[in-house]
């Protein structure tokens, strides 16, 4: 498009012939990029499509997106009503696996980012045996597929009374296993992220504490944390969404007890479990996506910086 | 019958013990919000006093294991030792006391079963890090000329943030099917049938099409975490040099093809090898599509099934040492290139 606007400047008799040649130039350019935001916007239409489809599905009265495409809807008479929300958050298991969701995300995601806040403030300013293997140790871990870990480790959380059908001073004890298992499952990934931006804070920073008196546990609090805290973001939005939108590890360490059960696992079961009332299916997925569609549009800043980080680099 | 594939298990609806949640697990949920945070600067600080009792000479040498010692611990006792116990398990029969040697693995190989299993992984291993790369980078490089970038960004990005069970429930309904004397409900077969006129298709069940339509679902999830990164790739290409190319005459897709594509190849590689193991660890589309019937079945799924349903340690640990050895290329590649990275650092 700057192509159009590079024509060199023309003596009187030449000029209607370079004037044609700029607009001729100047109009392809034209083709060209109205093509262009043609062929993005279709695409991006294609994308959204499917989840839009579902969207209007979900407001759409009983039974109708079985008689009729979504599409219909669009065209008046406009007949859409809040039916489906209502019996997906009345009566059915929705409503406490919203609570369970967060009863499981939130310590799963505290827990590994500050696990991980040590140990990548040790790897990337203290010097021990053995550092630089450990560390190379964890990015191989990243690669790890979850699925060699379920068997010795079931084995260990029913040994220990991890399962879902004991208490833990009141507590499901099976919360207790998807936190344990979670945090060990996401500190590679955490501790990795962390490090690569802890190394790059500025050595000067350090040294000047130190000469001012200051502890690592002062450094680390003062300078290390607050500095750090657009990477601690991204960390914690991506460990959230993480565990908030896993089904894996939740059916395995709680399987299919729903007093513990989180959205996904619940969700799961309304697919085949609700029969007739698939319609319902349309509103209860989009209670599941709500909250990470909230924490996503609103800290998509953060996100997109830490996905940067964590493979660009890589 | 309609198209969607029902899971079979049916709970029934619960009555919401409000009360148990309000009064056990919300006090235990502020507890562990605060407590644990507690606890983790308790260890620190703590720790930190020990340490300074020491000689000064071993406090250098002592103080980095007080940093590490948690998520050493945490690692070791969710990964390390798990793959260590699955990989030994995998060398022993059902009850786990007789040693088979590689038993299991003869044993499942020669299954027919599995042979499907295998072919879809092959599938999902070519098509889908390839599809998720050729629509990343298209996106990438063309939104990248348009005024409207951003919220067309924000918009393909967002299946990244909704889990695959969520995916999974729209592209049900993409893919519905209905008889074809009824009206089609599923977007796919409206366009199959006003369009095309042709017969509406069962896209979860036709073993000819469903590999590649749970694929695909994947692929949209996706393609916004590669368009993002190549995106940022592409935006760290100097602009003076693309402007060189074009005085010196070079038009787009050369430029494309000389100087954009070479430049991305690194950021490429590493989107490629990260949406490689993706695709071998792919689960869940297919558990809650299809639960892995219609020949859909992939690895992880069986493993899950072998585990669970089965109750098949045996063949669930040897499903898993198999899925372990598909990343060791992946592994082996992410460790060089993560030594090449810190070696020019």
């Amino acid at each position: 498009m700057s192509v159009a606007t590079a024509a060199p400047p023309a003596t009187p008799p030449a000029r209607s012939k370079a004037a044609r040649t700029r607009w001729s130039q100047r109009l392809s350019a034209n083709v060209s990029s109205a093509g262009l935001n043609v062929a993005v916007l279709a695409l991006t239409l294609a994308w959204i499509v499917p989840t839009l489809g579902l969207l209007i599905n979900s407001f759409r009265p009983g039974g109708a997106f079985n008689t009729s495409g979504w599409w219909t809807a669009l065209a008046p008479p406009f007949n859409f009503t809040l039916d489906s929300y209502r019996a997906v958050l009345g009566a059915s298991d929705l409503a406490p696996s919203f609570f369970n969701s967060f009863m499981i995300t939130i310590p799963a995601t505290i827990i590994p980012a500050a696990v991980a806040a040590f140990a990548a403030y040790a790897f990337s300013w203290m010097r021990f045996w053995g550092r630089d293997w450990i560390f190379l140790a964890l990015v191989g871990l990243l690669a790890v597929p979850l699925q060699v870990t379920f068997i010795p480790l079931l084995t260990l959380a029913v040994h220990m009374g991890l399962t879902s059908g004991n208490n833990f001073f009141g507590l499901n004890a099976g919360f207790l296993a998807v936190w344990i298992a979670h945090t060990g499952y996401g500190l590679p990934f955490a501790i990795y992220l962390l490090a690569n931006f802890f190394r790059v804070l500025p050595q000067d920073l350090f040294e000047s504490a130190e000469i001012d008196g200051a502890g690592p546990v002062t450094v680390f609090f003062r300078l290390v944390l607050p500095l750090s805290v657009p990477a601690i973001a991204s960390l914690i939005i991506f460990q959230f969404l993480w565990v908030w939108n896993d089904l894996l590890v939740a059916l395995i360490y709680v399987g299919g007890t729903p007093e513990v059960a989180p959205l996904t696992v619940t969700l799961t079961n309304l697919v085949g479990g609700l029969g007739q009332h698939v319609e319902y299916l349309t509103a209860a997925a989009f209670v599941s996506m709500a909250v990470p569609l909230i924490v996503f549009f609103t800290l998509q800043r953060y996100f997109v910086r830490g996905i940067l980080a964590g493979s660009v680099k890589g | 019958m309609d198209a969607m594939t029902p899971l079979t298990v049916t709970l029934p609806m619960l009555a919401v013990d409000w009360e148990t949640l309000l009064s056990v697990n919300l006090p235990t949920l502020l507890f562990v919000v605060i407590g644990v945070p507690l606890v983790l600067v308790g260890y620190i600080v703590g720790f930190d006093v020990l340490v300074r009792r020491l000689p000064k000479r071993s406090q250098p040498s002592v103080r980095p294991w007080v940093w590490v010692a948690p998520a050493i611990f945490f690692v070791g006792l969710i990964l390390v030792y798990p793959m260590v116990g699955t990989v030994v398990r995998s060398f022993f029969d059902r009850r786990g006391d007789a040693f088979v040697g590689l038993g299991n693995f003869a044993r499942l190989l020669t299954d027919h079963g599995i042979l499907i299993v295998l072919r879809n992984n092959l599938l999902w291993l070519l098509l889908y890090p390839g599809l998720v790369l050729l629509f990343g980078l298209l996106l990438a490089v063309l939104s990248d000329r348009v005024k409207f970038e951003k919220p067309v960004k924000s918009l393909i990005f967002m299946p990244m943030a909704i889990s695959f069970v969520a995916m999974a429930i729209i592209w049900q309904f993409v893919y519905y099917y209905k008889d074809p004397s009824e009206p089609q409900t599923g977007i796919l077969n409206a366009i199959v049938v006003n369009l095309f006129h042709g017969l509406p298709i069962t896209w979860i069940q036709d073993s000819r099409f469903n590999n590649f339509a749970l694929i695909f679902i994947g692929v949209w999830g996706a393609t916004g975490f590669a368009m993002v990164i190549l995106s940022a790739a592409l935006k760290g290409i100097p602009a003076e040099l693309l402007e060189a190319a074009r005085v010196d005459g070079a038009n787009e897709r050369t430029i494309f093809r000389r100087i954009i594509l070479p430049l991305m190849m690194p950021t490429i590689v590493v989107v490629g090898t990260t949406m490689v193991i993706f695709a071998l660890k792919a689960f869940d589309v297919v558990y809650v599509m299809t639960a892995g019937n219609y020949n859909t079945d992939i690895l992880a799924r069986r493993m899950y099934a072998e585990l669970y349903s089965a109750g098949n340690y045996a063949n669930a640990s040897a499903l898993a040492v198999i899925l372990l050895l598909a990343v060791v290329p992946v592994l082996i590649f992410n460790l060089r290139q993560f030594r090449a990275v810190e070696a020019r650092r």
